[in-house]
């Protein structure tokens, strides 16, 4: 939340079940909206984007963190420090390939789905939490990382965990030569 | 000397003319309007002339980050000349934030650091806001308005530009 400048540092906390009540209901909406479970993934997938993309900011401004030097460093900085510090989850990062760009965040607890146990049956290929790949490929666009974020496995679908896939598509470019 | 009237009891003064459209020097000169308080600075740079100094620095940023000598080195942080002090802080996403100073001003780091914090919030917050787009959002002048007016007083020889 915000924090207006010159007051003391107050922490105006909303519920945490209107987030995630405002959350189903959005996908709610987009399912009434969407016949298709692909359209509705990828409307959620914008959104996020769009989320993402302003966020940024926001975490390098509060987080005071600086740049990291590797892959493997961002998705530890991600897991770590960001989905702590707006979803107060740590998921555990591996690294899933020996090139050493493509990488696993393992979510324990989701708090998106607090109320959701299952999809249902004509909703089977649904990613319910799809915003939140959106939110990352935004975010990781802006510091000039091109990635591809994708559910690899999810509970509700009934795999064991819930696993985000991010890859890293290109190497980091020079920030010397940006902007 | 090279400074002008900014601003008569708190209102920004237009050219010769107040807030309310009176002539400065007519308004100053009449008793009646006593005690006031005047603010005075260098003349603000015009929006032309912000965007001029705004997209010669974005160049010459890009130059120094290559010519330096050091390897891996940012852009430049910080401008100095007789009259003022120009401070950039550039974000990882490439924003830049540049600020004129008084050369004597003092905390223009944390002041820096303040407006990132103010522009992620009341401009990248706000839903009407386009990325890379002028900022024209109520909230975001308001509190860049009052982060200025602390960083000038913490300042230790008076005002900043």
């Amino acid at each position: 939340m915000s924090r207006p400048p010159g007051r003391k540092q107050e922490n105006h906390k909303i519920s945490r079940e209107l987030f995630v009540l405002t959350y189903g209901a959005l996908v709610a909406q987009l399912c009434k909206d969407y016949e298709k479970d692909e359209d509705v993934n990828t409307c959620l997938d914008r959104m996020g984007h769009s989320i993402g993309v302003r966020l940024i900011d926001d975490f390098l401004a509060r987080s005071a963190v600086k740049k990291c030097r590797s892959y493997s460093e961002t998705a530890e900085m991600i897991a770590q420090v960001a989905f702590k510090m707006y979803l107060g989850v740590t998921p555990s990062v591996t690294c899933s390939s020996p090139a050493g760009n493509e990488f696993s965040l393992i979510l324990d607890k989701n708090p998106l789905v607090d109320f959701v146990e299952e999809l249902p049956a004509e909703r089977a290929s649904l990613c319910y939490c799809n915003l939140l790949c959106g939110v990352i490929r935004g975010a990781l666009e802006m510091v000039h990382l091109a990635a591809e974020v994708t559910f690899l496995q999810d509970r509700l679908k009934g795999d064991p965990v819930t696993e985000i896939g991010i890859t890293f598509l290109r190497k980091a470019e020079d920030r010397k030569h940006k902007r | 000397v090279g400074h002008a009237v900014l601003a008569i009891n708190g209102a920004e003064v237009n050219g010769r003319l107040t807030a309310d459209g009176k002539d400065v020097l007519e308004f100053l000169s009449n008793p009646a309007n006593y005690p006031v308080s005047i603010r005075f600075g260098r003349h603000r740079l015009s929006s032309n002339e912000k965007l001029m100094l705004a997209s010669m620095f974005h160049s010459l940023f890009a130059i120094g980050s290559q010519l330096s000598p050091e390897v891996g080195s940012s852009g430049i942080e910080m401008l100095e000349t007789d009259t003022f002090k120009l401070h950039c802080f550039q974000t990882l996403t490439g924003i830049k934030f540049v600020v004129l100073a008084d050369p004597r001003q003092a905390g223009i780091d944390s002041l820096l650091h303040k407006i990132y914090e103010i522009y992620s919030d009341f401009a990248l917050k706000n839903p009407f806001y386009s990325l890379e787009m002028p900022i024209r959002c109520e909230l975001f002048d308001q509190n860049l308005k009052l982060a200025l007016e602390v960083a000038e007083k913490a300042g230790p020889f008076g005002p900043g530009s």
